[in-house]
């Protein structure tokens, strides 16, 4: 039987929400049934690419408004896991973020290279109310 | 944020007590770090043992921290990662710059 489930969450912009968010990855990862991977290690990159997809959009796309609000949903069809957050925001240049340069000690910087490092596919483009960052990885 | 903290001779250790440092609560652990620099302190040991979950913030708020013990001539240490949290400091290489001990005897006899 094809595997199919979808989430639809919308928290205010706010980083207190980030822990709860993550959570919920988490423990649709550990749901699958026919994941043949390391489970616990597909929940930990779900929580990661949520929290570090929620960080952006609050910061970069929404500004620090906490009046603002952020949609997240969890989709798995056809053994794909997609990912989308949507901001209300102006957004920010994504294609153009550079990988960090590891030589360099930098604080800042990390969050998109880890998203791109662990889907398979990230694209940002304009929505309805802002943007929406699409993030997909093949669960075969 | 939850954090003790606890000298050891002229070694201060920093335990994070909670499961995730993320981007809503690592600006505190970077706050506390500036004060003890502040204070005169320049060798830390961050104890993860408790957190399970570290994203890019996190990351960045130990890295603020390392950088600043360095431009004092001291060093920041870290111990008892969970595995989890030890695989984001190897996917961003960060595990060439911090030195990681599996527990904090260790850490403290490396600063001897």
């Amino acid at each position: 039987m094809e595997e199919r489930l979808e989430v639809d969450i919308r928290v205010p912009s706010q980083t207190r929400y980030l822990g709860l968010i993550g959570k919920i990855g988490e423990d649709i990862a550990r749901t699958l049934k026919r994941y043949q991977g390391d489970r616990e290690e597909l929940a930990y990159h779900i929580n990661l690419v949520l929290t570090e997809a929620m960080s952006n959009a609050i910061r970069h796309a929404n500004e620090n408004d906490p009046d603002k609000d952020l949609q997240i949903t969890i989709q798995i069809e056809k053994q794909k896991l997609h990912i989308r957050v949507y901001d209300e925001g102006q957004g920010f240049d994504f294609a153009s973020v550079p990988p960090p340069e590891f030589k360099y000690l930098d604080e800042h910087g990390r969050g998109v290279y880890i998203i791109r490092s662990l889907m398979d596919s990230v694209t940002y483009k304009r929505d309805k109310k802002g943007h929406v960052l699409e993030m997909i990885k093949s669960l075969r | 944020m939850i954090i003790q903290v606890e000298e050891k001779g002229s070694v201060v250790v920093i335990v994070v007590k909670e499961e995730r440092l993320d981007a809503h609560n690592s600006s505190e652990l970077k706050t506390q770090m500036l004060n003890l620099f502040e204070d005169g302190k320049t060798n830390l040991i961050v104890n993860l043992d408790t957190v399970r979950f570290v994203d890019s913030s996190g990351l960045g708020s130990l890295v603020s921290g390392f950088k600043n013990a360095s431009a004092r001539n001291g060093n920041l240490k870290l111990c008892n990662l969970q595995p989890q949290v030890k695989s984001m400091f190897e996917l961003t290489r960060l595990h060439r710059v911090f030195e990681i001990f599996p527990n904090l005897d260790d850490a403290l006899a490396s600063f001897d």
